[in-house]
């Protein structure tokens, strides 16, 4: 058996993987909480609060209608969409005016209410959802075991996230939302509705935490609190990668996922503060952000 | 934070004259006689609960409604303060003026280390910068040695005030932590009307003619970080004796959250807006207590409608009818 650096490669790939898996949720989190606040110049607090909402949407469908996993897998990120547009509507946008705190402070109360309101419904002990029948066992590769659904999780995760830079970097719609982001008076002047691309891209914004939510259902257990210390590491990677470019996003994504991953391996004590200890370091050095523009 | 969007600072406590204003002398002085009475009337440890969130909610206020920055994560300062006052009291066997000060300072140092990474980024990244850094104090809290984990430190021994006075009774502990507030509410104030408090709002409503006035806007910004982490740890580190106990609850981000909305909802950049705002969470927090969940959503009820209705405060509202800063 060799081993690297004194660490048994079965425990080393181990932590890789799982790094690797919570860096397909820091990104997919990351990068919507970016097209977000690229458009709408405000940060989406309630983050955690909607991705929690997809995985317990996703239970809520295969307990109550028997939708499966698939299924969910459409079904919820429009679901939950669809109730961020409603929010948008109602409340955000009449917001626009004021200082960004105040969408802040409004995104931090919802989250609040979602996350007790499912407290009250489900209490706080996790809910079990299976991993569908399709991607159960795993693949022994030699070195170390690949469980399929993780394998899985990452793929889909990589999909959505270059899908979704596709749209915005390499698509006319996604002109039109950069355009916006710039000078949205002048894209308006062109015959463009602003006001309702800046609701669907909130909603938008939101599918993609709740798409996050029903890949982490299976994964994780399903309980109110399951976003609301992730979303404060995802603010703490958005710090480090800069909310300017969605390619950054992604990346700082996985990397500081797998960074993470390793400090288990070499120095688990500090795993739970690796991230919060690189973003001092990047404040320091690159106050803008790795990826991040000077504003 | 960009030039053209709106706030609702309070811009009539700006516009200060010459000297202190009678209106603010009379406040100060029924609050002072209420105070005085209040523990023959109601239970005291409640009003020391209030008055320590008081003392938070103003410490943020000092930052967020004079400084302009948002601090998301303020209780990582009450919260070490808290775990460092027990600590002395309680292993180290000191008195409970001692404890305080080693937490209060505690919470300063702390607050220099955060304040000076923090101030790095402006706006938005500013507040979840300090949240952030929160987290990972929360974390730091969860696993060191002398913190009690999810325990924390409990039976904290209230001790002898100057190794003399017995504070074991809650009316004895509730005058000296009235004496502590009320300082603490008094320095605020103090600095608010001082030249350096001017410079505060100049920068908070216009960070870049401050600038170009001749101003080291950073170390502004810094001194008044420095100085709202330590009165927030002044706070925390009275909590720990009234309750006589330290635990992850003041380190977490909920109560971060929490003392941001008694800011907002008794009025941010006024100068007692915090104290109302603090009196009315906390007797909420007491009478849905056992409602579980409830109060969660309540709160987070009360962070929408202040947003949507209400932005100026219980406390801005009252000084535009009045038409006096208060």
């Amino acid at each position: 058996m060799f081993e690297l650096l004194g660490i048994p490669p079965q425990a080393l790939f181990g932590q890789l993987l799982l790094g690797l898996i919570n860096g397909s949720f820091y990104a997919l989190l990351s990068l919507g909480l970016a097209v977000i606040f690229g458009l709408l110049n405000i940060i989406n607090f309630s983050h955690g609060a909607q991705y929690m909402m997809g995985a317990f949407v996703a239970w809520m469908g295969l307990t109550y209608l028997g939708i499966p996993y698939w299924g969910a897998l459409v079904i919820v990120p429009l679901a939950v969409g669809a109730t961020g547009v409603l929010i948008e509507r109602l409340m955000i946008s009449r917001l626009y005016h004021l200082d960004h705190l105040y969408g802040l402070f409004l995104t931090f109360g919802l989250a609040l209410i979602i996350q007790g309101l499912f407290r009250n419904s489900f209490g706080v002990s996790g809910l079990p959802y299976s991993i569908p029948p399709q991607l159960s066992g795993g693949q022994n590769l030699g070195f170390m075991f690949l469980p399929n659904y993780r394998a899985w999780v990452v793929l889909a995760s990589l999909i959505v996230c270059f899908g979704t830079w596709f749209a915005i970097e390499r698509t006319r719609l996604g002109a039109y939302l950069r355009a916006a982001t710039e000078n949205p008076t002048l894209v308006g002047a062109f015959g463009i509705n602003v006001p309702r691309m800046i609701t669907l891209t909130y909603g938008f914004g939101v599918a993609l935490a709740a798409f996050a939510g029903v890949l982490a259902a299976p994964i994780y257990s399903v309980n109110p609190n399951m976003g609301a210390d992730l979303i404060i590491v995802v603010f703490a990677v958005v710090v480090i990668g800069g909310m300017g470019s969605i390619l950054g996003a992604i990346l700082t994504g996985f990397g500081l996922g797998i960074v993470e991953g390793l400090t288990k391996v070499f120095y688990p004590e500090a795993s739970s503060v690796a991230i919060f200890v690189i973003m001092a370091i990047v404040l320091l050095f690159k106050p803008a952000g790795l990826f991040g523009r000077t504003a | 934070m960009s030039v053209s969007t709106e706030t609702a600072y309070s811009s009539a406590a700006d516009a200060m004259p010459v000297g202190t204003p009678r209106h603010h002398i009379i406040i100060f002085t029924g609050l002072l006689v209420l105070l005085l009475i209040a523990p023959f009337v109601l239970y005291p440890v409640f009003i020391m609960k209030i008055l320590c969130f008081a003392l938070f909610a103003s410490a943020l206020n000092l930052l967020l409604g004079f400084g302009g920055l948002l601090s998301f994560g303020h209780a990582a300062f009450f919260g070490s303060a808290s775990y460092v006052a027990a600590h002395a009291a309680k292993v180290w066997g000191l008195t409970p003026e001692v404890a305080i000060l080693l937490g209060t300072l505690a919470a300063a140092f702390l607050g220099l280390i955060i304040g000076a990474l923090a101030i790095r980024r402006q706006g938005i990244y500013f507040a979840m910068v300090t949240l952030a850094f929160a987290q990972m104090v929360f974390f730091l809290a969860l696993q060191a040695p002398f913190t009690g984990g999810e325990d924390g430190i409990q039976a904290v021994p209230r001790g002898n005030l100057f190794g003399l006075l017995s504070l074991a009774d809650d009316r004895t502990l509730y005058f000296v932590v009235l004496l502590i507030v009320f300082g603490g509410l008094l320095a605020i104030y103090r600095i608010i009307h001082s030249p350096f408090g001017q410079v505060l709002k100049a920068i908070r409503d216009n960070e870049a003619r401050s600038i170009s006035l001749g101003y080291k806007v950073n170390r502004y910004k810094l001194a008044v970080f420095v100085m709202s982490a330590a009165l927030a740890g002044m706070a925390g580190a009275t909590k720990a004796l009234v309750f006589q106990l330290a635990s992850l609850t003041d380190v977490y981000w909920s109560m971060s959250g929490e003392v941001v909305l008694m800011t907002l909802l008794g009025g941010m950049g006024t100068i007692f807006g915090p104290l109302v705002g603090a009196a009315v969470i906390v007797t909420m927090q007491n009478y849905f207590a056992s409602f579980g969940a409830w109060v969660t959503i309540l709160q987070g009820a009360i962070f929408v409608v202040s947003v949507l209705l209400f932005r100026e405060g219980i406390v801005g509202v009252l000084a535009r009818w009045l038409k006096k800063p208060l």
